[in-house]
Protein backbone atom coordinates (compact mmCIF):
# COMPACT_ATOMS: atom_id res chain seq x y z
CA UNK A 1 0.00 0.00 0.00
CA UNK A 2 0.99 3.59 -0.78
CA UNK A 3 1.52 5.67 2.04
CA UNK A 4 -0.98 8.92 2.03
CA UNK A 5 0.57 12.07 2.36
CA UNK A 6 0.39 12.85 5.47
CA UNK A 7 1.75 9.61 6.65
CA UNK A 8 4.85 10.51 4.95
CA UNK A 9 5.52 14.00 6.04
CA UNK A 10 5.05 12.50 9.63
CA UNK A 11 7.55 10.29 8.73
CA UNK A 12 9.68 12.77 7.79
CA UNK A 13 9.33 14.89 11.40
CA UNK A 14 6.56 17.39 10.88
CA UNK A 15 4.26 17.32 13.69
CA UNK A 16 0.96 17.31 13.69
CA UNK A 17 0.69 21.28 14.23
CA UNK A 18 3.11 22.57 11.54
CA UNK A 19 0.69 19.55 9.09
CA UNK A 20 -2.40 21.71 9.83
CA UNK A 21 -0.77 24.83 9.59
CA UNK A 22 0.55 24.15 6.08
CA UNK A 23 -2.95 23.92 5.49
CA UNK A 24 -4.39 26.78 6.32
CA UNK A 25 -1.63 29.00 4.61
CA UNK A 26 -2.16 27.05 1.55
CA UNK A 27 -5.91 26.90 1.31
CA UNK A 28 -5.58 31.14 2.18
CA UNK A 29 -2.95 31.73 -0.86
CA UNK A 30 -4.97 28.72 -3.23
CA UNK A 31 -8.67 31.19 -2.12
CA UNK A 32 -10.37 28.60 -0.97
CA UNK A 33 -12.45 30.32 1.97
CA UNK A 34 -13.26 28.99 5.32
CA UNK A 35 -13.84 25.26 4.70
CA UNK A 36 -10.72 24.68 2.31
CA UNK A 37 -7.80 23.63 5.60
CA UNK A 38 -10.30 20.83 6.61
CA UNK A 39 -10.58 20.18 2.49
CA UNK A 40 -6.96 19.93 1.89
CA UNK A 41 -6.34 18.05 5.68
CA UNK A 42 -8.21 15.34 4.84
CA UNK A 43 -7.31 14.88 1.36
CA UNK A 44 -3.76 14.96 2.42
CA UNK A 45 -4.94 12.09 5.22
CA UNK A 46 -6.82 9.95 3.32
CA UNK A 47 -5.58 10.10 -0.01
CA UNK A 48 -2.44 7.69 -1.00
CA UNK A 49 0.91 9.95 -1.76
CA UNK A 50 0.87 10.98 -5.47
CA UNK A 51 4.17 10.98 -6.47
CA UNK A 52 6.03 13.84 -8.69
CA UNK A 53 8.88 13.18 -11.29
CA UNK A 54 10.61 16.44 -11.69
CA UNK A 55 12.79 16.81 -15.27
CA UNK A 56 15.38 19.39 -15.90
CA UNK A 57 15.65 20.35 -19.40
CA UNK A 58 17.20 23.95 -20.87
CA UNK A 59 17.18 25.49 -18.30
CA UNK A 60 18.96 27.68 -15.22
CA UNK A 61 17.46 25.87 -11.95
CA UNK A 62 15.83 29.47 -10.81
CA UNK A 63 12.56 27.75 -10.85
CA UNK A 64 14.48 25.26 -8.60
CA UNK A 65 16.01 27.77 -6.13
CA UNK A 66 12.84 29.72 -6.29
CA UNK A 67 10.71 26.57 -4.92
CA UNK A 68 13.16 25.39 -2.30
CA UNK A 69 12.66 29.18 -0.85
CA UNK A 70 9.19 28.89 -0.62
CA UNK A 71 8.10 31.95 2.44
CA UNK A 72 6.80 29.20 4.52
CA UNK A 73 10.06 26.55 5.02
CA UNK A 74 7.37 24.10 6.17
CA UNK A 75 5.55 24.37 2.56
CA UNK A 76 9.19 23.86 1.21
CA UNK A 77 10.13 21.78 3.31
CA UNK A 78 7.17 19.59 2.77
CA UNK A 79 6.49 19.48 -0.47
CA UNK A 80 10.17 19.20 -1.31
CA UNK A 81 10.88 16.06 0.92
CA UNK A 82 7.40 14.39 -0.97
CA UNK A 83 9.36 15.44 -4.24
CA UNK A 84 12.43 13.96 -3.77
CA UNK A 85 11.18 10.65 -2.83
CA UNK A 86 10.64 10.24 -6.95
CA UNK A 87 12.72 11.90 -9.21
CA UNK A 88 14.49 15.60 -9.73
CA UNK A 89 17.63 14.87 -11.21
CA UNK A 90 19.01 18.64 -9.27
CA UNK A 91 18.21 17.50 -5.75
CA UNK A 92 17.62 13.73 -5.36
CA UNK A 93 20.71 12.16 -3.44
CA UNK A 94 21.09 9.59 -5.91
CA UNK A 95 22.96 10.04 -8.91
CA UNK A 96 23.58 8.52 -12.39
CA UNK A 97 22.46 5.46 -12.84
CA UNK A 98 20.82 5.26 -9.90
CA UNK A 99 19.15 8.10 -10.20
CA UNK A 100 17.93 6.78 -14.09
CA UNK A 101 16.79 3.67 -11.92
CA UNK A 102 14.85 5.42 -9.67
CA UNK A 103 13.01 7.51 -12.92
CA UNK A 104 12.14 3.56 -14.42
CA UNK A 105 10.74 2.57 -11.73
CA UNK A 106 8.08 5.53 -10.64
CA UNK A 107 7.11 5.76 -13.88
CA UNK A 108 6.56 1.82 -14.28
CA UNK A 109 5.08 1.72 -11.00
CA UNK A 110 3.06 4.38 -10.88
CA UNK A 111 1.93 4.34 -14.76
CA UNK A 112 -0.79 6.57 -15.02
CA UNK A 113 -1.00 8.30 -11.15
CA UNK A 114 2.53 10.59 -11.08
CA UNK A 115 2.67 13.91 -11.69
CA UNK A 116 4.96 15.06 -14.32
CA UNK A 117 6.64 18.56 -13.54
CA UNK A 118 9.20 20.06 -15.89
CA UNK A 119 11.83 22.65 -15.65
CA UNK A 120 12.89 24.33 -18.71
CA UNK A 121 12.52 23.42 -22.09
CA UNK A 122 13.63 20.66 -25.28
CA UNK A 123 15.75 22.42 -27.52
CA UNK A 124 15.07 20.77 -30.61
CA UNK A 125 17.76 21.96 -33.22
CA UNK A 126 20.72 19.36 -34.64
CA UNK A 127 18.38 17.16 -33.14
CA UNK A 128 18.26 17.99 -29.70
CA UNK A 129 22.31 17.93 -28.89
CA UNK A 130 22.16 20.67 -27.11
CA UNK A 131 20.46 19.18 -24.34
CA UNK A 132 21.40 15.70 -23.29
CA UNK A 133 20.43 14.21 -20.06
CA UNK A 134 21.99 10.56 -19.31
CA UNK A 135 22.94 10.17 -22.97
CA UNK A 136 19.71 10.80 -24.53
CA UNK A 137 18.51 13.72 -26.39
CA UNK A 138 16.35 15.53 -23.62
CA UNK A 139 12.56 15.87 -26.09
CA UNK A 140 13.28 11.95 -26.06
CA UNK A 141 13.15 11.80 -22.38
CA UNK A 142 10.39 14.25 -21.75
CA UNK A 143 7.62 12.42 -24.30
CA UNK A 144 8.73 9.05 -22.63
CA UNK A 145 7.62 9.98 -18.81
CA UNK A 146 4.86 12.67 -19.90
CA UNK A 147 3.15 9.24 -21.89
CA UNK A 148 1.88 8.29 -18.52
CA UNK A 149 1.53 11.37 -16.31
CA UNK A 150 -1.63 12.09 -14.83
CA UNK A 151 -1.15 15.27 -14.72
CA UNK A 152 1.77 17.86 -16.79
CA UNK A 153 3.36 20.95 -14.73
CA UNK A 154 5.23 23.86 -16.40
CA UNK A 155 7.72 25.67 -14.26
CA UNK A 156 8.95 28.43 -15.24
CA UNK A 157 8.97 30.85 -18.57
CA UNK A 158 11.23 28.22 -20.30
CA UNK A 159 8.84 25.37 -19.74
CA UNK A 160 5.82 27.63 -20.44
CA UNK A 161 6.88 29.88 -23.63
CA UNK A 162 10.57 28.90 -24.36
CA UNK A 163 12.17 32.08 -22.33
CA UNK A 164 15.90 33.84 -23.18
CA UNK A 165 16.88 30.30 -25.05
CA UNK A 166 14.30 30.91 -27.41
CA UNK A 167 14.34 34.21 -27.92
CA UNK A 168 15.21 35.56 -31.45
CA UNK A 169 16.91 34.00 -33.20
CA UNK A 170 16.76 30.97 -30.78
CA UNK A 171 19.81 29.44 -32.19
CA UNK A 172 19.06 26.17 -30.72
CA UNK A 173 15.18 26.13 -31.42
CA UNK A 174 14.65 25.89 -27.82
CA UNK A 175 10.48 24.69 -27.74
CA UNK A 176 8.06 25.22 -25.38
CA UNK A 177 6.86 21.95 -24.14
CA UNK A 178 3.38 22.15 -24.76
CA UNK A 179 4.20 21.98 -28.34
CA UNK A 180 6.26 18.16 -28.17
CA UNK A 181 3.93 16.74 -25.88
CA UNK A 182 0.03 15.88 -26.03
CA UNK A 183 -1.13 16.41 -22.33
CA UNK A 184 -2.45 19.52 -21.22
CA UNK A 185 0.14 21.91 -19.51
CA UNK A 186 -0.47 23.37 -16.48
CA UNK A 187 1.94 26.77 -17.35
CA UNK A 188 2.97 27.98 -14.15
CA UNK A 189 5.45 31.15 -15.48
CA UNK A 190 8.16 33.41 -14.35
CA UNK A 191 11.83 33.64 -14.91
CA UNK A 192 11.48 32.68 -11.91
CA UNK A 193 7.95 31.49 -10.79
CA UNK A 194 6.76 33.04 -7.03
CA UNK A 195 7.48 29.80 -4.76
CA UNK A 196 4.38 30.19 -3.29
CA UNK A 197 2.35 29.84 -6.19
CA UNK A 198 4.18 26.57 -7.24
CA UNK A 199 3.78 24.71 -4.19
CA UNK A 200 0.09 26.16 -4.35
CA UNK A 201 -0.35 24.38 -7.31
CA UNK A 202 0.80 21.03 -6.75
CA UNK A 203 -0.54 21.36 -3.25
CA UNK A 204 -3.92 21.95 -5.52
CA UNK A 205 -3.17 19.01 -8.06
CA UNK A 206 -2.32 16.67 -5.50
CA UNK A 207 -4.89 17.10 -3.05
CA UNK A 208 -8.10 17.35 -5.42
CA UNK A 209 -6.55 14.85 -7.99
CA UNK A 210 -7.55 17.77 -11.02
CA UNK A 211 -6.20 20.34 -12.21
CA UNK A 212 -6.63 23.61 -11.07
CA UNK A 213 -9.31 25.77 -13.27
CA UNK A 214 -7.26 27.76 -15.77
CA UNK A 215 -7.61 30.62 -18.27
CA UNK A 216 -7.31 30.30 -22.05
CA UNK A 217 -3.31 29.89 -22.49
CA UNK A 218 -3.11 27.58 -19.46
CA UNK A 219 -2.17 29.77 -16.30
CA UNK A 220 -3.81 28.88 -13.14
CA UNK A 221 -6.34 31.42 -12.15
CA UNK A 222 -5.95 31.65 -8.67
CA UNK A 223 -2.49 33.21 -9.29
CA UNK A 224 -2.39 34.61 -13.29
CA UNK A 225 -5.99 36.54 -13.45
CA UNK A 226 -5.05 39.99 -12.50
CA UNK A 227 -1.93 42.09 -13.36
CA UNK A 228 0.74 43.38 -11.27
CA UNK A 229 -0.71 46.93 -12.37
CA UNK A 230 -3.73 45.80 -11.06
CA UNK A 231 -3.07 44.95 -7.33
CA UNK A 232 0.28 47.26 -7.35
CA UNK A 233 1.02 49.27 -4.13
CA UNK A 234 2.08 52.46 -6.77
CA UNK A 235 -0.69 52.70 -8.64
CA UNK A 236 -2.21 55.52 -6.78
CA UNK A 237 0.74 57.59 -8.21
CA UNK A 238 -0.19 55.80 -11.53
CA UNK A 239 -3.87 57.55 -11.63
CA UNK A 240 -2.72 60.70 -9.89
CA UNK A 241 -0.07 61.15 -13.14
CA UNK A 242 2.71 60.95 -10.89
CA UNK A 243 5.86 59.24 -12.26
CA UNK A 244 9.77 58.44 -11.43
CA UNK A 245 11.07 60.55 -14.91
CA UNK A 246 14.96 59.41 -14.08
CA UNK A 247 16.34 56.79 -11.61
CA UNK A 248 17.52 59.73 -9.36
CA UNK A 249 15.17 62.38 -9.50
CA UNK A 250 12.24 63.06 -6.68
CA UNK A 251 9.68 61.38 -8.10
CA UNK A 252 12.47 58.44 -7.57
CA UNK A 253 12.74 58.86 -4.07
CA UNK A 254 9.02 59.74 -3.40
CA UNK A 255 7.88 56.21 -4.95
CA UNK A 256 6.23 57.33 -7.76
CA UNK A 257 5.09 55.24 -10.47
CA UNK A 258 7.30 53.46 -12.76
CA UNK A 259 5.48 53.67 -16.00
CA UNK A 260 7.41 56.17 -17.66
CA UNK A 261 10.63 54.23 -16.68
CA UNK A 262 9.25 51.20 -19.25
CA UNK A 263 7.19 49.12 -16.07
CA UNK A 264 5.56 46.20 -17.56
CA UNK A 265 3.24 46.08 -14.62
CA UNK A 266 0.36 46.64 -16.58
CA UNK A 267 0.60 43.63 -19.19
CA UNK A 268 2.19 41.26 -16.59
CA UNK A 269 -0.42 39.05 -15.14
CA UNK A 270 1.44 37.40 -12.37
CA UNK A 271 0.85 37.50 -8.46
CA UNK A 272 4.15 39.45 -7.48
CA UNK A 273 2.11 42.28 -6.00
CA UNK A 274 0.44 40.39 -3.66
CA UNK A 275 2.00 37.42 -2.61
CA UNK A 276 5.47 39.16 -3.25
CA UNK A 277 9.03 37.59 -3.22
CA UNK A 278 11.44 36.21 -0.23
CA UNK A 279 9.18 35.67 2.47
CA UNK A 280 6.47 38.15 1.27
CA UNK A 281 9.81 41.05 1.89
CA UNK A 282 9.14 42.71 -1.43
CA UNK A 283 9.15 42.38 -5.14
CA UNK A 284 10.62 45.00 -8.07
CA UNK A 285 8.58 47.42 -8.23
CA UNK A 286 8.70 47.69 -4.30
CA UNK A 287 12.78 47.99 -4.66
CA UNK A 288 12.24 50.67 -6.93
CA UNK A 289 13.13 49.44 -10.58
CA UNK A 290 9.81 48.34 -13.09
CA UNK A 291 8.39 45.07 -13.80
CA UNK A 292 10.41 43.45 -16.51
CA UNK A 293 7.30 41.11 -17.62
CA UNK A 294 9.66 38.02 -16.90
CA UNK A 295 6.18 35.89 -16.93
CA UNK A 296 4.86 36.62 -20.28
CA UNK A 297 5.30 35.10 -23.51
CA UNK A 298 8.46 36.04 -25.62
CA UNK A 299 8.99 39.25 -23.00
CA UNK A 300 12.94 39.06 -24.37
CA UNK A 301 11.91 39.89 -27.67
CA UNK A 302 9.41 42.88 -26.77
CA UNK A 303 12.09 45.57 -26.95
CA UNK A 304 13.51 47.34 -24.02
CA UNK A 305 12.58 46.29 -20.54
CA UNK A 306 13.29 50.51 -19.81
CA UNK A 307 11.09 51.79 -22.73
CA UNK A 308 6.77 52.25 -22.26
CA UNK A 309 6.93 52.38 -26.31
CA UNK A 310 8.47 48.94 -27.09
CA UNK A 311 10.20 48.48 -30.84
CA UNK A 312 8.56 46.91 -33.40
CA UNK A 313 10.38 44.43 -34.69
CA UNK A 314 7.78 43.31 -37.44
CA UNK A 315 8.62 46.17 -39.79
CA UNK A 316 12.85 45.14 -40.10
CA UNK A 317 13.00 48.52 -38.30
CA UNK A 318 13.97 49.43 -34.78
CA UNK A 319 11.10 52.02 -33.90
CA UNK A 320 8.03 52.55 -31.67
CA UNK A 321 4.68 53.01 -32.74
CA UNK A 322 4.88 56.34 -32.13
CA UNK A 323 8.27 57.04 -34.32
CA UNK A 324 5.97 54.59 -37.03
CA UNK A 325 2.86 56.38 -37.08
CA UNK A 326 4.75 60.17 -36.65
CA UNK A 327 6.59 59.40 -39.61
CA UNK A 328 3.89 57.66 -41.71
CA UNK A 329 1.83 61.25 -41.01
CA UNK A 330 4.33 63.34 -42.34
CA UNK A 331 4.49 61.68 -45.43
CA UNK A 332 1.22 61.57 -46.06
CA UNK A 333 0.98 65.81 -45.02
CA UNK A 334 3.92 66.03 -47.16
CA UNK A 335 1.91 64.25 -50.27
CA UNK A 336 -0.68 66.40 -49.37
CA UNK A 337 1.22 69.70 -49.84
CA UNK A 338 2.37 68.72 -53.41
CA UNK A 339 -1.19 67.05 -54.28
CA UNK A 340 -2.70 70.43 -53.52
CA UNK A 341 -0.12 72.73 -54.74
CA UNK A 342 -0.34 70.59 -57.81
CA UNK A 343 -3.60 70.92 -57.95
CA UNK A 344 -3.38 74.83 -57.67
CA UNK A 345 -1.42 75.05 -60.34
CA UNK A 346 -3.68 73.47 -62.49
CA UNK A 347 -6.24 75.11 -61.78
CA UNK A 348 -4.69 78.39 -62.72
CA UNK A 349 -3.85 77.05 -65.46
CA UNK A 350 -6.88 75.67 -66.91
CA UNK A 351 -8.58 79.24 -65.80
CA UNK A 352 -6.06 81.31 -68.05
CA UNK A 353 -6.93 79.14 -71.02
CA UNK A 354 -10.78 79.58 -70.43
CA UNK A 355 -10.08 83.15 -69.91
CA UNK A 356 -8.72 82.84 -73.00
CA UNK A 357 -11.26 80.88 -75.10
CA UNK A 358 -13.70 83.34 -73.71
CA UNK A 359 -11.89 86.25 -75.65
CA UNK B 1 -22.60 50.66 -55.75
CA UNK B 2 -21.95 54.23 -56.52
CA UNK B 3 -24.87 56.81 -57.77
CA UNK B 4 -23.42 58.85 -60.33
CA UNK B 5 -25.36 62.75 -60.27
CA UNK B 6 -27.68 62.64 -63.46
CA UNK B 7 -28.66 66.47 -63.45
CA UNK B 8 -28.32 69.42 -62.36
CA UNK B 9 -31.07 69.35 -59.21
CA UNK B 10 -30.05 68.75 -55.41
CA UNK B 11 -29.85 65.45 -54.11
CA UNK B 12 -30.78 64.35 -50.16
CA UNK B 13 -28.06 62.05 -49.59
CA UNK B 14 -27.22 62.53 -45.59
CA UNK B 15 -29.65 61.98 -43.43
CA UNK B 16 -29.83 63.79 -40.05
CA UNK B 17 -28.69 60.69 -38.27
CA UNK B 18 -25.70 60.26 -40.59
CA UNK B 19 -24.99 64.03 -39.86
CA UNK B 20 -24.86 63.81 -36.27
CA UNK B 21 -23.33 60.35 -36.54
CA UNK B 22 -20.54 62.01 -38.56
CA UNK B 23 -19.93 64.94 -35.94
CA UNK B 24 -20.06 62.40 -33.17
CA UNK B 25 -17.91 60.10 -34.33
CA UNK B 26 -15.09 62.76 -35.67
CA UNK B 27 -15.33 64.11 -31.85
CA UNK B 28 -14.95 61.01 -30.55
CA UNK B 29 -12.15 59.86 -32.35
CA UNK B 30 -9.91 63.60 -31.37
CA UNK B 31 -10.83 62.78 -27.29
CA UNK B 32 -9.73 59.17 -28.32
CA UNK B 33 -6.50 60.35 -30.05
CA UNK B 34 -5.63 63.21 -27.59
CA UNK B 35 -6.15 61.23 -24.71
CA UNK B 36 -5.05 58.23 -26.16
CA UNK B 37 -1.57 59.49 -27.08
CA UNK B 38 -1.35 60.49 -23.16
CA UNK B 39 -1.90 57.58 -21.89
CA UNK B 40 0.94 56.32 -23.69
CA UNK B 41 3.39 59.33 -23.14
CA UNK B 42 1.94 60.54 -19.66
CA UNK B 43 2.36 64.31 -19.47
CA UNK B 44 5.21 65.91 -16.93
CA UNK B 45 4.39 64.72 -13.36
CA UNK B 46 1.64 66.83 -11.40
CA UNK B 47 3.34 67.39 -7.38
CA UNK B 48 1.59 67.23 -3.98
CA UNK B 49 -0.03 64.00 -2.65
CA UNK B 50 -1.02 61.17 -4.94
CA UNK B 51 -4.61 61.56 -3.11
CA UNK B 52 -5.13 65.29 -4.32
CA UNK B 53 -4.54 64.07 -7.82
CA UNK B 54 -6.26 62.32 -10.59
CA UNK B 55 -4.45 63.42 -13.70
CA UNK B 56 -3.81 60.28 -15.82
CA UNK B 57 -7.38 59.08 -14.08
CA UNK B 58 -9.22 61.60 -15.65
CA UNK B 59 -7.43 61.52 -19.13
CA UNK B 60 -8.00 57.29 -19.13
CA UNK B 61 -11.72 58.51 -17.99
CA UNK B 62 -12.29 60.46 -21.03
CA UNK B 63 -10.58 58.13 -23.11
CA UNK B 64 -13.21 55.06 -22.04
CA UNK B 65 -16.29 56.85 -22.07
CA UNK B 66 -15.35 58.09 -25.16
CA UNK B 67 -14.79 54.81 -26.32
CA UNK B 68 -18.59 53.84 -25.60
CA UNK B 69 -19.74 56.73 -27.56
CA UNK B 70 -17.56 55.53 -30.46
CA UNK B 71 -18.56 52.13 -30.31
CA UNK B 72 -22.62 52.50 -29.26
CA UNK B 73 -22.55 55.94 -32.28
CA UNK B 74 -20.80 52.98 -34.49
CA UNK B 75 -23.06 50.07 -33.59
CA UNK B 76 -25.87 52.51 -33.97
CA UNK B 77 -24.57 53.45 -37.41
CA UNK B 78 -24.82 49.84 -38.27
CA UNK B 79 -28.70 49.24 -37.64
CA UNK B 80 -29.13 52.37 -39.73
CA UNK B 81 -27.67 51.09 -42.63
CA UNK B 82 -31.08 48.85 -42.70
CA UNK B 83 -33.29 51.42 -41.83
CA UNK B 84 -31.85 54.58 -43.85
CA UNK B 85 -31.50 55.71 -47.22
CA UNK B 86 -29.01 54.14 -49.87
CA UNK B 87 -26.61 56.55 -49.09
CA UNK B 88 -26.10 55.10 -45.20
CA UNK B 89 -25.49 51.35 -47.02
CA UNK B 90 -22.31 52.60 -49.87
CA UNK B 91 -19.71 52.52 -47.28
CA UNK B 92 -20.81 48.99 -45.84
CA UNK B 93 -20.81 47.46 -49.16
CA UNK B 94 -17.85 47.68 -50.23
CA UNK B 95 -17.02 44.10 -50.74
CA UNK B 96 -20.41 43.92 -52.54
CA UNK B 97 -19.44 46.05 -54.80
CA UNK B 98 -15.83 44.97 -55.51
CA UNK B 99 -18.34 41.89 -57.15
CA UNK B 100 -18.98 44.77 -60.23
CA UNK B 101 -16.84 45.44 -62.59
CA UNK B 102 -18.40 48.66 -63.30
CA UNK B 103 -17.63 50.06 -59.50
CA UNK B 104 -13.80 48.90 -60.41
CA UNK B 105 -14.34 51.09 -63.76
CA UNK B 106 -15.07 53.97 -61.45
CA UNK B 107 -12.74 53.50 -58.94
CA UNK B 108 -9.63 53.14 -61.90
CA UNK B 109 -11.32 56.41 -63.10
CA UNK B 110 -11.56 58.72 -59.91
CA UNK B 111 -7.87 57.19 -59.17
CA UNK B 112 -6.93 58.66 -62.76
CA UNK B 113 -8.22 61.25 -61.57
CA UNK B 114 -6.25 61.88 -58.77
CA UNK B 115 -3.46 61.31 -60.56
CA UNK B 116 -4.08 64.48 -62.65
CA UNK B 117 -4.00 62.01 -65.88
CA UNK B 118 -7.84 62.59 -66.24
CA UNK B 119 -9.17 66.12 -66.31
CA UNK B 120 -12.51 65.21 -65.00
CA UNK B 121 -13.70 62.89 -62.40
CA UNK B 122 -17.60 61.75 -62.64
CA UNK B 123 -19.84 63.34 -60.29
CA UNK B 124 -21.19 61.10 -58.01
CA UNK B 125 -24.27 61.63 -55.20
CA UNK B 126 -22.80 59.86 -52.38
CA UNK B 127 -19.70 58.72 -52.52
CA UNK B 128 -16.87 58.24 -55.73
CA UNK B 129 -16.00 54.55 -55.31
CA UNK B 130 -12.42 55.40 -54.30
CA UNK B 131 -13.90 57.03 -51.31
CA UNK B 132 -15.79 53.98 -50.24
CA UNK B 133 -13.46 51.92 -50.64
CA UNK B 134 -10.92 54.32 -48.16
CA UNK B 135 -14.28 54.89 -46.08
CA UNK B 136 -14.17 50.81 -45.69
CA UNK B 137 -10.74 50.00 -45.20
CA UNK B 138 -9.61 52.76 -43.83
CA UNK B 139 -11.96 54.03 -41.43
CA UNK B 140 -14.33 51.30 -41.05
CA UNK B 141 -12.39 48.46 -40.26
CA UNK B 142 -10.12 51.00 -38.26
CA UNK B 143 -12.27 51.48 -36.32
CA UNK B 144 -13.26 48.31 -35.74
CA UNK B 145 -9.85 47.09 -35.10
CA UNK B 146 -9.75 50.01 -32.42
CA UNK B 147 -12.73 48.77 -31.00
CA UNK B 148 -11.49 45.05 -30.41
CA UNK B 149 -8.57 45.82 -29.60
CA UNK B 150 -9.27 48.77 -27.02
CA UNK B 151 -12.12 46.66 -25.24
CA UNK B 152 -9.23 44.04 -25.21
CA UNK B 153 -7.47 46.40 -23.35
CA UNK B 154 -10.57 47.23 -21.25
CA UNK B 155 -11.30 43.75 -20.44
CA UNK B 156 -7.69 43.59 -18.62
CA UNK B 157 -8.81 46.37 -16.28
CA UNK B 158 -12.55 44.81 -15.31
CA UNK B 159 -11.03 41.52 -15.12
CA UNK B 160 -12.07 37.80 -16.19
CA UNK B 161 -15.55 38.22 -14.94
CA UNK B 162 -16.70 41.06 -17.14
CA UNK B 163 -18.37 40.73 -20.48
CA UNK B 164 -15.34 42.97 -21.87
CA UNK B 165 -12.88 39.99 -20.96
CA UNK B 166 -14.48 37.53 -21.87
CA UNK B 167 -16.14 39.23 -25.36
CA UNK B 168 -12.71 40.62 -26.44
CA UNK B 169 -9.26 39.98 -23.75
CA UNK B 170 -9.90 36.31 -23.38
CA UNK B 171 -9.37 35.82 -27.06
CA UNK B 172 -7.51 38.80 -28.62
CA UNK B 173 -4.73 38.64 -25.83
CA UNK B 174 -3.61 34.86 -27.20
CA UNK B 175 -4.54 35.87 -30.32
CA UNK B 176 -1.83 38.78 -30.21
CA UNK B 177 0.64 37.32 -28.13
CA UNK B 178 0.22 39.01 -25.32
CA UNK B 179 -1.17 42.45 -23.46
CA UNK B 180 1.90 44.62 -24.42
CA UNK B 181 1.48 43.73 -28.17
CA UNK B 182 -2.38 44.54 -28.19
CA UNK B 183 -0.50 47.96 -26.72
CA UNK B 184 1.79 48.65 -29.73
CA UNK B 185 -1.36 47.48 -32.42
CA UNK B 186 -3.83 49.69 -30.61
CA UNK B 187 -1.68 52.41 -30.71
CA UNK B 188 -0.47 51.86 -34.13
CA UNK B 189 -4.13 52.40 -35.18
CA UNK B 190 -4.16 55.49 -33.85
CA UNK B 191 -1.75 56.23 -36.72
CA UNK B 192 -3.77 54.61 -38.87
CA UNK B 193 -6.94 56.56 -38.64
CA UNK B 194 -4.71 59.54 -38.26
CA UNK B 195 -3.44 59.19 -41.61
CA UNK B 196 -7.20 58.29 -42.75
CA UNK B 197 -8.11 61.72 -41.56
CA UNK B 198 -5.71 63.80 -43.07
CA UNK B 199 -6.48 62.05 -46.94
CA UNK B 200 -10.26 62.51 -45.79
CA UNK B 201 -9.74 66.19 -44.41
CA UNK B 202 -7.87 67.01 -47.56
CA UNK B 203 -9.84 65.66 -50.23
CA UNK B 204 -13.13 66.91 -49.02
CA UNK B 205 -11.44 70.43 -49.26
CA UNK B 206 -10.21 69.95 -52.32
CA UNK B 207 -12.88 68.62 -53.31
CA UNK B 208 -15.64 71.32 -52.11
CA UNK B 209 -13.45 73.78 -53.94
CA UNK B 210 -12.73 71.95 -56.91
CA UNK B 211 -15.59 69.89 -58.16
CA UNK B 212 -19.22 70.48 -59.59
CA UNK B 213 -21.21 69.94 -56.34
CA UNK B 214 -21.06 70.97 -52.66
CA UNK B 215 -19.36 68.72 -50.31
CA UNK B 216 -18.47 70.44 -47.12
CA UNK B 217 -22.06 71.90 -46.50
CA UNK B 218 -23.63 68.31 -47.52
CA UNK B 219 -22.65 66.83 -44.51
CA UNK B 220 -24.28 69.88 -42.19
CA UNK B 221 -27.63 70.01 -43.94
CA UNK B 222 -27.30 66.94 -46.17
CA UNK B 223 -27.76 68.29 -49.45
CA UNK B 224 -25.78 67.58 -52.63
CA UNK B 225 -26.28 70.91 -54.56
CA UNK B 226 -24.89 71.70 -58.07
CA UNK B 227 -22.98 74.56 -58.01
CA UNK B 228 -23.92 77.45 -60.23
C1 LIG C 1 -10.34 56.10 -32.51
C2 LIG C 1 -10.24 55.19 -31.64
C3 LIG C 1 -9.12 55.06 -30.60
C4 LIG C 1 -7.88 55.64 -30.54
C5 LIG C 1 -7.25 56.59 -31.53
C6 LIG C 1 -7.24 55.13 -29.34
C7 LIG C 1 -5.94 55.44 -28.95
C8 LIG C 1 -5.28 54.87 -27.89
C9 LIG C 1 -3.88 54.96 -27.62
C10 LIG C 1 -2.87 55.71 -28.48
C11 LIG C 1 -3.61 54.26 -26.49
C12 LIG C 1 -2.26 54.04 -25.85
C13 LIG C 1 -1.75 52.70 -26.31
C14 LIG C 1 -0.44 52.32 -25.69
O1 LIG C 1 -0.44 51.78 -24.59
O2 LIG C 1 0.59 52.53 -26.35
C15 LIG C 1 -4.85 53.72 -26.03
C16 LIG C 1 -4.99 52.94 -24.88
C17 LIG C 1 -6.18 52.34 -24.52
N1 LIG C 1 -7.38 52.39 -25.21
FE1 LIG C 1 -7.75 53.36 -26.91
N2 LIG C 1 -8.09 54.29 -28.68
C18 LIG C 1 -9.26 54.22 -29.42
C19 LIG C 1 -10.38 53.47 -29.14
C20 LIG C 1 -10.55 52.75 -28.00
C21 LIG C 1 -11.74 52.00 -27.69
C22 LIG C 1 -12.97 51.88 -28.56
C23 LIG C 1 -11.53 51.44 -26.46
C24 LIG C 1 -12.52 50.55 -25.75
C25 LIG C 1 -12.81 50.64 -24.49
C26 LIG C 1 -10.20 51.82 -26.01
C27 LIG C 1 -9.61 51.45 -24.82
C28 LIG C 1 -8.30 51.67 -24.49
C29 LIG C 1 -7.67 51.13 -23.31
C30 LIG C 1 -8.33 50.26 -22.25
C31 LIG C 1 -6.33 51.55 -23.33
C32 LIG C 1 -5.26 51.23 -22.30
C33 LIG C 1 -5.32 52.21 -21.19
C34 LIG C 1 -4.24 51.98 -20.19
O3 LIG C 1 -3.23 51.33 -20.51
O4 LIG C 1 -4.37 52.47 -19.08
N3 LIG C 1 -9.63 52.61 -26.97
N4 LIG C 1 -5.87 54.09 -26.90
S1 LIG D 1 4.84 50.92 -10.93
FE1 LIG D 1 4.24 49.67 -12.70
S2 LIG D 1 2.72 48.24 -11.93
FE2 LIG D 1 2.94 49.84 -10.39
S3 LIG D 1 1.33 51.32 -10.90
FE3 LIG D 1 3.17 52.00 -11.95
S4 LIG D 1 3.04 51.05 -14.01
FE4 LIG D 1 1.57 50.00 -12.69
Amino acid sequence: MTPTFYEVMRQQGITRRSFLKFCSLTAASLGLGAGGATKIAHALETKPRVPVVWLHGLECTCCTESFIRSAHPLASDLVLSMLSLDYDDTIMAAAGHQAEAALEDTITRYKGKYILAVEGNPPLGDDGVFCIPGGRPFVDKLRRVAKDAAAVVAWGSCASWGCVQAARPNPTKATPIHQVIDNPVVKVPGCPPIAEVMTGVVTYIVTFGRLPELDRQGRPKMFYSQRIHDKCYRRPHFDAGQFVEAWDDRGAREGYCLYKMGCKGPTTYNACSTVRWNEGVSFPIGSGHGCIGCSEDGFWDKGSFYDRLTNIKEFGIEANADRVGATVAIVAGAAVAAHAAVTAIKRARSAKSNEKVEK
Amino acid sequence: MATEMTGREPVYVWEAPVRLWHWVMALAMVVLAVTGYFIASPLPSTPGEASDNYLLGYIRFAHFAAAYVFTIFLLVRIYWVFAGNKFAREIFAVPRSMLKPSWWGGLIDQGLYYAFLKKEARSYQGHNPLAQAAMFFMYLLGSLFMIVTGFALYGEGTGMGSWQYKLFSSWVIPLFGQSQDVHTWHHLGMWYLILFTIIHVYIVVREDISSRETVISTMVNGWRVPKP
